[in-house]
């Protein structure tokens, strides 16, 4: 690769899918535009790649977008933590079309191909441009691009419920937005900059001021209602249990990681450890919140009959793993909190997928129709166990390396109910897993299921890739956890 | 003996029979053929291994390192583990033969998941058996618990899931709960997971958090069944007869305990129990388990269930040898792994075999049934007469190293407990053979002609009765193997 190009990678990592968007209308042909809209998720995936060898050889890489200067002009910037967003968003963006064509056939009209290919490349712009970007408006620009299309998204929705949960996901989503534009505002008036790095550097000055402690509110609340933190959570079930299949996956997998990843920025890169942790003491207000959510919404997840429905609800579960991380506040606690972020992403991802599977066959994912369905989809169902296995976090999975950091996290900070309490939540997600295992595969078969038969394998491939991951990152953990705990350090440093 | 050792062959052998008899499961005779020629390539590479416990090495392998940190999956091999594996490899094979007089004799469905997953089964008692550190142990464990899931809900009946859902939600729950959380904790006092002689966790935090940590891993060791934990184990009891054979012999409650006793020799140290008296506790529950095991064992009608009782009765000696913490203690402790084993699943064959030939379950429906299966019943006397711990049959060496332990711990009170155990035994155990043989029929019909078993069944568990006797004989070789378990 040439360095011209090398040089300009960070900037080709949002441009790629943002220009190859309005191409989809104009090329507007099914047969054209899914494997275009395909090849270009890949190709961006590749750039994240050569992104993160940059970093992990070479550390921080910034960009000055047209060539201004960076207090003034907008900087890109890609550490550790960045690089490794980037890489999962685009990777999981990437697999999760290749896997679509059939499972959209059946669920979108064709005539709406072309318009969900843009929808989807720009979902994928906003992700990754706020993952990439060094400054704090342009933090909101990319959020609203990437929630506005995934509201679009999700209004696909073959069922009518589609409708409404869209509608309320536009609502809470706007409040949250709004929220952390207000923040935004509020901190600009404070410092005068939108740079993150230059804003760093400038609150200590002005941290007493009450805007901050206000700016820092809004911030806190905004974020929580995007990465749909307990209590802030109800929009997401419905979104993405009536979502098309192919967007269950990819949002799931992507959109509320990617707002922790905020969390994270805002948190300790803008204000500061200091600041937010030892000064406010956010951890204190987030891990309540973190294990209330998690014992809630795994409670909840027990009861439900739909199974999208079901892991959406694991999904909030999950998100308080990745707060919880976030709140102990160390580096342990941050690795596991990071390196779940992936994890959860690969899971989550890959059991969407087999639904999206299941949905194809037995047009249903009702846990009543899904009797007895592991005899006609033996494959489909054995990839869903393994994810399954991935979030209950038994070893040799992923999920197990989350939590063994989580532990210790909290075992190192002598919080031994904490510890106890986040190995008795693995039992409740036995639960719901095990419930769904035991109606596939023990059950008799439903009259949907007997009619089913084993999902194509343009379909299984990328599910297998996937959840094959999990197991794969469940055992060599150099490049998951690995690059978890460099993230986790840079975080903790701070902005230079 | 030195140099490499490839002990993950043990985890691949049955690994890759569990293969094969999944593709192959449409001609069942290969299939079954495939079982016992991996049952046979296991035992004889396990049996190879010997030689090397025997000389003192403790070969090593590192499956992969898990974690930046240092955590890591390891095999290592040491004379417990060594014990354990051929035991349990060597069982397979007799329950092997056992399972196919049994599943053809009774016509049973899915068999070829059956045969699969009670391969996988035998491999994850071999990562038990061999692991290297706690956390290679715990993941075996698991596995152990997950693959025989499907054998114990074998029957698909409500009944049967009702049953394995207990059994999945104790073992499971007391395992994530308990054992994980005192895995972790052991990583953060010591550092470390590897079992090490001597222990890692001498000095390492006060009294009060090892005892804490200590009852952590004894309940969080759910396949122990040390009451209040052991409601699992009757509730398996819907299985088909060769799994429970598994569950209660081969590998199941035996990793349990042999978790316990690994615990208790490689992290905790016999010297820091002793010292410390941390463990005086696990004594009383264990014996209370001892005594309680067999009280309820007496009320039961229902031989399997009585035979599980018995079972959880039976564990806790070996749960006692580790708690006394003394060298005869570990030592008779492990050694009754073995033997237990042995009169165990000679008892659950011969239940199963009543089963298939005279499709008798009630112990009271028993009477007069020696005419028809001599072969069985004089099996089950001797199966029996070695739980209970009568020489010249294997049990009698463990109960004597157990009561030389609690003797030389000055615990009168626990050798007090073994014999009022043997008499318990005495008392629920061998009046089965006897009124089989002396009693006519409870309805006063005639005794029922000669009819035994499928040739299969009756052919493993008079091997079994015999490994008893031959056991007896074979118990200075064993004391050998396991001598340096009591540190000299």
């Amino acid at each position: 690769m040439s360095e011209a190009i090398q040089a300009q990678l960070p900037v080709l990592q949002v441009v790629i899918p943002l220009l190859a968007a309005p191409l989809c209308i104009i090329l507007r042909r099914r047969s054209l535009v899914l494997p275009f809209a395909t090849g270009v998720c890949w190709l961006t995936f590749l750039v994240s790649v050569f992104l993160l060898g940059d970093v992990l050889e070479a550390g921080v890489i910034s960009y000055e977008l047209g060539g201004w200067a960076a207090p003034w002009g907008i900087e890109y910037r890609v550490d550790a933590l960045a690089a490794f967003v980037l890489l999962f968003v685009s990777g999981i963006a990437a697999l999760v079309l290749t896997w679509a064509p059939r499972s959209l056939n059946d669920e979108i009209p064709a005539s709406r191909h072309y318009l969900f290919c843009t929808l989807y490349l720009l979902c994928v712009t906003g992700l990754l441009g706020i993952a990439i970007t060094g400054d704090l408006f342009n933090v909101f620009v990319f959020l609203e691009v990437s929630a506005l299309s995934s509201y679009a998204l999700i209004a696909l929705g073959g069922r009518r419920q589609a409708l409404p949960a869209a509608f309320q996901y536009l609502v809470m989503g706007t409040i949250g937005a709004t929220f952390i534009l207000i923040g935004i505002g509020l901190m600009y008036q404070m410092t005068g900059t939108l740079n993150m790095a230059d804003m760093a550097g400038r609150l200590p000055a002005v941290e007493g001021v009450r805007t901050a402690l206000v700016a820092f509110g809004f911030l806190t609340v905004g974020i929580a209602l995007k990465m749909a933190l307990f209590p802030l959570h109800v929009w997401l079930p419905n979104a993405y249990a009536y979502a098309p299949s192919v967007v269950s996956a990819f949002i799931a997998a992507t959109a509320t990681k990617v707002s922790v990843y905020i969390l994270l920025r805002f948190m300790f890169s803008v204000f500061g450890l200091e600041f937010s942790f030892e000064q406010l003491g956010l951890g204190r207000a987030l891990m309540p919140l973190a294990l209330a959510g998690i014992f809630v919404a795994s409670t909840v997840a027990i009861f439900q009959r739909n199974v999208k429905r079901m892991l959406a609800y694991s999904s909030v579960a999950q998100i308080g793993y990745m707060v919880l991380g976030i709140s102990f506040a160390t580096a342990t606690g941050l690795t596991g909190g990071i390196v779940h972020l992936f994890n959860h992403a690969l899971i989550k991802g890959g059991l969407f997928m087999a639904m999206g599977c299941v949905m194809l066959q037995l047009h249903s994912v009702d846990l009543d129709d899904m009797a007895g369905v592991g005899r006609a989809m033996p494959w489909t169902m054995a990839a869903w166990a393994l994810g399954g296995l991935g979030l209950i976090g038994v070893p040799a999975t992923a999920g197990f390396i989350s939590k063994w950091y989580l532990i210790q996290a909290a075992l190192e900070r002598n919080s031994l109910i904490v510890a106890v309490l986040l190995l008795l939540s693995s039992l409740l997600a036995l639960v719901y897993v095990w419930r769904v295992i035991e109606t596939a595969f023990f059950h008799e078969p439903s009259a949907r299921a007997r009619e089913a038969r084993e999902a194509p394998l343009s379909m299984l491939v990328p599910t297998w890739v996937l959840l094959g991951a999990t197991v794969l990152f469940g055992i060599y953990t150099r490049y998951s956890a690995g690059v978890a705990e460099q993230a986790a350090e840079a975080v903790l440093r701070g902005l230079p | 003996m030195s140099g490499f050792v490839p002990l993950h062959l043990a985890l691949v052998i049955p690994l890759a029979g569990a293969v094969l008899i999944a593709l192959l499961g449409r001609w069942p005779n290969v299939r079954e053929a495939v079982t016992l020629a991996t049952g046979v390539a296991l035992f004889w590479f396990v049996a190879s291994l010997a030689p090397h416990v025997l000389a003192g090495a403790t070969p090593g392998v590192l499956l992969v390192r898990l974690l930046p940190g240092g955590l890591s999956l390891v095999l290592r091999l040491e004379p417990l583990g060594m014990l354990f594996a051929l035991v349990a490899s060597g069982l397979w094979i007799v329950t092997s033969l056992y399972s196919i007089g049994y599943m053809r004799g009774h016509g049973e469905a899915h068999q070829t998941r059956f045969y699969v997953c009670f391969a996988v089964s035998i491999c994850a008692a071999m990562g038990v058996a061999l692991a290297g550190n706690l956390l290679t142990l715990f993941l075996f464990y698991e596995v152990l618990t997950l693959s025989t899931y499907p054998l114990v809900s074998h029957h698909g009946t409500r009944k049967a899931m009702k049953g394995a859902r207990t059994y999945l939600g104790i073992l499971v729950t007391t395992s994530v709960a308990f054992l994980l959380l005192a895995v972790a904790w052991t990583w953060v006092l010591a550092g470390t997971l590897d079992f090490r002689v001597g222990g890692i966790l001498a000095g390492q935090a006060e009294d009060g958090v090892l005892l804490v940590l200590l009852a952590l891993f004894v309940f969080g060791t759910g396949k122990a069944a040390v009451m209040p934990v052991h409601r699992w184990l009757p509730a398996a009891m819907v299985a088909p007869t060769p799994v429970s054979a598994l569950l209660h012999a081969v590998a199941v409650v035996k990793a349990g305990v042999f978790t316990i006793m690994k615990v208790v020799i490689y992290v905790f140290g016999l010297d820091l129990l002793t010292t410390t008296g941390i463990s005086v506790w696990l004594m009383y529950a264990a014996g209370f388990t001892v005594i309680a095991g067999s009280l309820v064992a007496m009320a039961q009608d229902n031989l399997k269930r009585r035979l599980a009782y018995s079972t959880v009765s039976q564990l806790s000696y070996i749960v006692l040898g580790a708690a006394l913490a003394n060298a005869w203690g570990v030592v008779g402790g492990s050694m009754h792994i073995a033997m237990h084993a042995f009169g165990k699943i000679t008892l659950f064959f011969c239940a199963g075999a009543i089963y298939v030939a005279a499709h008798k379950t009630e112990i009271s429906d028993m009477r007069g049934l020696g005419r028809a299966m001599p072969i069985t019943m004089a099996a089950f006397l001797i199966g029996a007469l070695s739980v209970v711990g009568v020489p010249p049959l294997g049990g009698s060496w463990s109960k004597w190293y157990l009561a030389l332990g609690a003797l030389d711990a000055g615990q009168i009170l626990f050798v007090a407990v073994l014999m009022v155990s043997s008499l318990l035994n005495i008392a629920y155990l061998v009046p089965i053979p006897i009124r089989a043989f002396f009693s006519k029929p409870a309805d006063g019909s005639d005794p029922p002609r000669f009819k035994e078993a499928p040739a299969f069944c009756v052919a493993a568990l008079s091997f079994t009765a015999l490994g008893c006797i031959v056991l007896f004989f074979l118990a200075d070789d064993v004391y050998r193997l396991l001598v340096p378990l009591g540190g000299g």
